[in-house]
């Protein structure tokens, strides 16, 4: 039996709210399929299974909020059949264990465990009344006599454990409020800036969009971050996590991109292996989850697993921004504006084109030197864009 | 295509994109980027827009042309006119 957990969704996520199931009991999943959407402070997210299989049993109902790490489901194992899976619950009776807060800074408490109910009475009616509204007459407080519980107190109670919209803005605020936080009470960060000449990269995407219809057009934006994608590759120590107190070096290059929502407050979520993905796709794929994030639809492997983040603010007008390391991530990549300033190059002073790259390090992962050899290399990758 | 009518269209696809512009508080002679939060994705966005309702697509080299939104607005107008033509 295959038990689905509520995955992890970033250092500032510890708990989710369960929107709705896309796959029902008996339904074939497949690695890769989205199989609930789950809503977090930042975002609705699709959160995704790793794992072929038959869903089973679904452990946790629609609008109920659970903590990260909880089962959620169970599924049966290709060939394994649902007797099999029975039987194998009644051995082992705790189908839900107490699930463990993932975060231990989490910041944001579950709430209190509800007081345990004396017996009561309760009239018939509003037992009735409970079991169609389906839900829980321990824990509806009761108005009658002798504290017994009514119809209307049922009534009243379902009201109340009715969803209340979420203010998404003041939740947001606090998961960021949570994981910054984290951020500059346990990482040391380090910062270093680099001014990187930009009129070869400029020129050269001028040329291409040149070609190309406006709907394949390319932003400089996705240049940089394949730049970036690749001087990884010299600077391994920026690119991971640091989790139990050492460094873990990543597999892939998932670069968290950081996102402004409209209506304020700021995601970051991942596009995979972006050095592997050639500009076209990567430009396609960064359209594609700007207007997913700012719709609020992600995925809940863009959530988890960004290896490192970039971040531009160069088009609000500043000239270089030196980021936050978002925990667990050791490195964020800062852009600043893009533009014409006084340049010298073999001996002569010129206008050109410029921007400041930046580099936040976790100094517990690696030293000054290795930033400055990846700002040195994302420099010189900036030199060669048709190489990118 | 009158001007009206182009203005109506593009004030309809730029408010799909940012929708907390409120069009009466939205000076035509002025900077669009100065009244509206319009990054480059944004922009792209609209110019796919005008490209998929419009059929007119907008070269890089002409960005810095269009400003305003009576920019955008004169020069939607002279390539329809031209197509017409």
């Amino acid at each position: 039996m295959i038990e689905f957990k509520l995955p992890s969704l970033g250092a500032d996520m510890d708990r989710g709210k369960l929107l709705e199931w896309k796959v029902k009991p008996g339904e074939g999943v497949k690695r890769g399929q989205v199989v609930a959407v789950v809503d977090t402070s930042k975002a609705a997210v699709d959160v995704e299974i790793w794992q072929d299989g038959t869903m089973f049993e679904q452990l946790v109902p629609i609008g109920e909020t659970v903590p990260v790490g909880t089962v959620i489901a169970t599924l049966l194992q290709p060939g394994e059949s649902s007797e099999q899976a029975a039987s194998r619950k009644r051995e082992a009776p705790a189908a839900r264990p107490a699930p463990k807060p993932a975060a231990p800074a989490a910041a944001v408490a579950a709430p209190p465990p509800a007081p345990l109910a004396q017996r009561r009475p309760v009239s018939p009616a509003a037992r009735r009344r409970a079991q169609e509204l389906n839900i829980d007459i321990e824990k509806i407080a009761g108005t009658g006599p002798h504290g017994a519980v009514t119809v209307e107190d049922v009534e009243k109670g379902l009201a109340r454990a009715a969803p209340a919209p979420m203010d998404r803005y003041a939740e947001m605020r606090k998961a960021i409020a949570a994981a910054m936080s984290r951020s500059k009470r346990e990482i040391p960060h380090y910062y270093l800036s680099e001014t990187i000449p930009m009129q070869r990269a400029a020129e050269w995407l001028a040329r291409e969009n040149e070609k190309r219809p406006v709907t394949e057009r390319i932003l400089m934006g996705a240049v940089q971050l394949k730049a970036v994608a690749l001087a990884l590759a010299k600077a391994p120590e920026l690119n991971g996590f640091w989790l139990d107190g050492k460094f873990q070096a990543a597999t892939g290059v998932h670069i968290g991109v950081a996102i402004s929502i409209r209506q304020g407050g700021l995601i970051a979520p991942a596009i995979h292996d972006v050095d592997k993905k050639s500009l076209p796709e990567l430009m396609r794929a960064l359209s594609d989850l700007v207007s997913r994030a700012r719709a609020g639809s992600l995925r809940s492997s863009e959530m988890s697993d960004p290896t490192i983040t970039v971040t531009n603010l160069g088009e609000q007008g500043v000239e270089a921004v030196f980021g936050v390391i978002y925990p667990p991530q050791v490195a964020l990549v800062g852009f600043g504006r893009l533009e014409t300033r006084p340049w010298i190059e073999s001996g002569a002073l010129r206008a050109a084109p410029l921007v400041t790259a930046s580099l936040s390090g976790d100094h517990r992962a690696s030293d000054g030197i290795r930033g400055a050899r990846f700002l040195a290399g994302l420099r010189e990758r900036l030199q060669h864009p048709e190489e990118l | 295509m009158n001007e009206t009518e182009i203005k109506t269209r593009v004030i309809a696809i730029i408010k799909s994109i940012a929708p907390e512009v409120e069009e009466g508080e939205l000076r035509a002679d002025r900077p669009l980027r100065d009244q509206i939060d319009l990054d480059s994705m944004d922009w792209l966005n609209v110019l796919v827009a005008l490209h998929d309702k419009l059929h007119v697509d907008i070269p890089e080299a002409d960005y810095g042309k269009l400003v305003t939104l009576d920019n955008l607005v004169g020069y939607l107008r002279e390539k329809l006119a031209q197509r017409a033509a």
